[in-house]
């Protein structure tokens, strides 16, 4: 079984077919042997150097093509065991399984798979809240060592990310603004449109945003993977409520970082402001400051703050929800990630919306 | 067809070491053409980490690995592609890939490295996944649909396509059910009459090293203690061996392998 194999031959020869060189993998490599036109019945295997598996599959091709059946004549034992091995236990191939799927079959398969994913949901809902509803009456089940370790992940580790971007948002809102400020002669006002637009809208959805792509994907992934390995089987089998140990202490964690990473933002963001309105408009740090209270409301930041906890929900649930949802293997995580980010950041965007039609039918 | 005499392995001085923990220490093992050789020793004695380096998937820290007579240490990349096609390995979890339903793991290797029409490929999947004793409409299933056993069964499928001189079996017959394991011994021993394959099998089966192997080769103590026969390693002297082969599942072994 040398590297460059002879190339495989079926001749008729009088009344035989005359096989010869190596009926492998590696000699089909120069291409395939063709069944002649008439074929004889008699088999001549005498000259066949090697055979493996893929060769005899063939030779029973041949032999099936047959007018009678056919005599073989030159086996060797081995070859001969091998083909017979092959003549057992092949299965040829049955028609196309699946007939292809009609429209209405693609329709209830569609309709099942949405009914599915509604129950679905309404039983993660349901595990939740008889988990909650217990940690009330039994607060010292809280978990605080999962608590404070994605409380670091989802928040210490995401301040820089989030300071350097919301910086840049501030500054970029600075610059885009100010030119236009600065042609009236108002450029004062830089402080009520970067402080504003900061403080209210942008520094929370930007966080919400980034920590759904951040910590949203990675609790997807980690909770899709275990649930591959059988880990959260195995929770259950050992009278752990997987709910309680994975899902509530992400959902308190995510619940106290996102409003603390927004204040944050909220800081870095006017900074950048600032530093763009003393370099485009020459507004300096001292006069930004003093006019910073009276142009922002308190009610600004709590508004912009009080709708962090509202979007840490809404990423933590999807996140924890699409994870659990995998099922079969790697590839299901993968998938079942990229639903989640999505979900998550149309989410904060269209819940986002909703608040600021809330607010405005309220006048606040 | 010429026999060809070069050994499909032969280690020598193999080294390997994590950290500062030993596994192996100038161990020596040498396999035949044609021969079904057992790899057993007590757990975390060295086993899937020998495996692995007859794999070509990690390098000992000293020594020499022999493949078909192509020094590994030294072959070019081209000459170990060409090395990795003549062997194939099962391993222990079967490592199925899964967005793939069983037929496609099959047919994978032999779409990346032959030219056969699509349709005698379908076919060399099928044969082998009967081959590898599985029922015919578990072709078509994904590896997450199947029991433990027939994962097992899919892993060895795969590792036949390509028609391979060498077969490594990383514990195949753990988690099978009496029959199955049975079941697959036989089909080692048949897959070798016909296929002349080569064989290295780690197994902590006692009755597939009764029934299946010619050689099995004891490691411990860092090397091979011991390869001979079963026969004659149920006798040998070495307490490692001795408890190892003298243990009630062993004698039970041995008394139905009618030794
Ligand atoms: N990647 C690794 N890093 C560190 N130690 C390892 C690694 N792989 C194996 N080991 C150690 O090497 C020893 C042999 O492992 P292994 O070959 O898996 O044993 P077994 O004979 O049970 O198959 C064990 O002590 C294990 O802890
Ligand atoms: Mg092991």
């Amino acid at each position: 079984m040398s590297v460059c194999a002879e190339p495989p031959t079926a001749e008729v020869d009088a009344d035989r077919l005359r096989l010869s060189g190596a009926w492998t993998l590696a000699g089909f490599a120069a291409g395939l042997p063709e069944p002649p036109a008439d074929l004889p019945v008699l088999f001549d295997a005498s000259a066949l150097s090697a055979l493996d598996s893929a060769g005899a599959l063939l030779l029973l091709e041949f032999e099936a093509a047959a007018p009678s059946p056919v005599r073989w004549q030159g086996l060797s034992p081995r070859t001969a065991d091998l083909l017979e091995l092959v003549r057992q236990r092949r299965t040829p191939a049955v028609g196309e399984g699946a007939a292809a799927a009609g429209c209405l079959a693609q329709l209830g398969r569609a309709a099942h798979y949405h009914w599915c994913e509604l129950r679905d949901v309404l039983a993660f809902f349901g595990e939740l809240t008889v988990v909650y509803a217990r940690l009330w009456l039994r607060p010292q089940r809280f978990r605080w060592r999962p608590f404070a370790s994605n409380l670091q992940s989802a928040g210490l580790d995401a301040l820089p990310i989030v300071g350097l971007l919301s910086f840049l948002l501030g500054f970029v809102i600075a610059y885009q603004g100010g030119a236009q400020l600065g042609r009236y002669g108002a450029g004062i006002f830089i402080v009520e449109l970067v402080g504003l637009t900061m403080l209210r809208e942008m520094a929370v959805m930007m966080t919400a945003i980034i920590v759904a792509g951040r910590t949203g994907s990675a609790w997807t992934a980690q909770l899709g993977t275990m649930q591959v390995t059988q880990e959260v089987d195995a929770l259950r089998t050992l009278g752990i409520d997987p709910y309680e140990m994975l899902v509530i202490p992400k959902l308190a964690a995510l619940m106290v970082a996102l409003p603390l990473l927004t204040v944050f933002a909220d800081v870095m963001g006017v900074l950048g402001g600032m530093v763009m309105a003393q370099l485009q408009l020459g507004v300096s740090f001292s006069e930004f400051l003093q006019r910073f209270p009276q142009a922002v409301s308190l009610r600004s930041f709590l508004i912009g703050v009080g709708k962090a906890p509202v979007f840490a929900l809404l990423i933590a649930l999807v996140g924890c929800y699409q994870g659990l949802r995998v099922r079969g293997g790697a590839e299901a995580v993968g998938r079942q990630t990229t639903v989640s980010v999505v979900q998550a950041i149309f989410m904060v965007i269209v819940v986002d919306a909703a608040f600021s039609v809330l607010f405005s039918w309220l006048k606040i | 067809m010429a026999e060809d005499l070069t050994p499909p392995v032969a280690l020598s001085g193999i080294t390997t070491r994590f950290g500062t923990q030993c596994v192996h220490e100038d161990l020596a093992l040498e396999i035949r053409r044609g021969e079904i050789v057992g790899l057993v020793g007590g757990s975390g004695s060295g086993k899937s980490t020998l495996l692995r380096i007859v794999a070509l998937l990690d390098c000992p820290q000293a020594g020499s690995v022999r493949l078909f007579g192509v020094d590994a240490g030294t072959a070019s990349a081209a000459e170990l592609n060409a090395l990795r096609r003549r062997f194939s390995m099962m391993f222990q979890q079967g490592a199925l890939f899964s967005s793939l339903s069983v037929r496609e793991n099959v047919a994978l290797p032999l779409q990346e490295h032959t030219a056969l029409p699509a349709r005698l490929i379908d076919e060399l999947a099928r044969l082998k996944i009967a081959l590898a004793g599985l029922p015919a409409d578990a072709a078509d299933k994904l590896p997450d649909q199947l029991s433990g056993g027939m994962i097992k069964r899919a892993a060895v499928a795969r590792a036949l396509a390509l028609d391979p001189e060498l077969l490594l079996l990383d514990e195949p017959t753990a988690g099978l059910d009496p029959l199955g394991a049975a079941a697959f011994d036989e089909l080692v021993l048949e897959l070798r009459a016909a296929l002349g394959l080569t064989v290295l099998i780690v197994t902590h089966d006692l009755d597939t090293l009764w029934r299946v192997t010619d050689r099995v080769a004891f490691l411990g103590e860092r090397r091979v203690l011991a390869c001979a026969p079963v026969a004659e390693l149920a006798r040998a002297a070495h307490p490692q061996i001795h408890a190892y082969f003298a243990g009630p599942r062993a004698r039970a072994a041995a008394t139905a392998a009618g030794g």
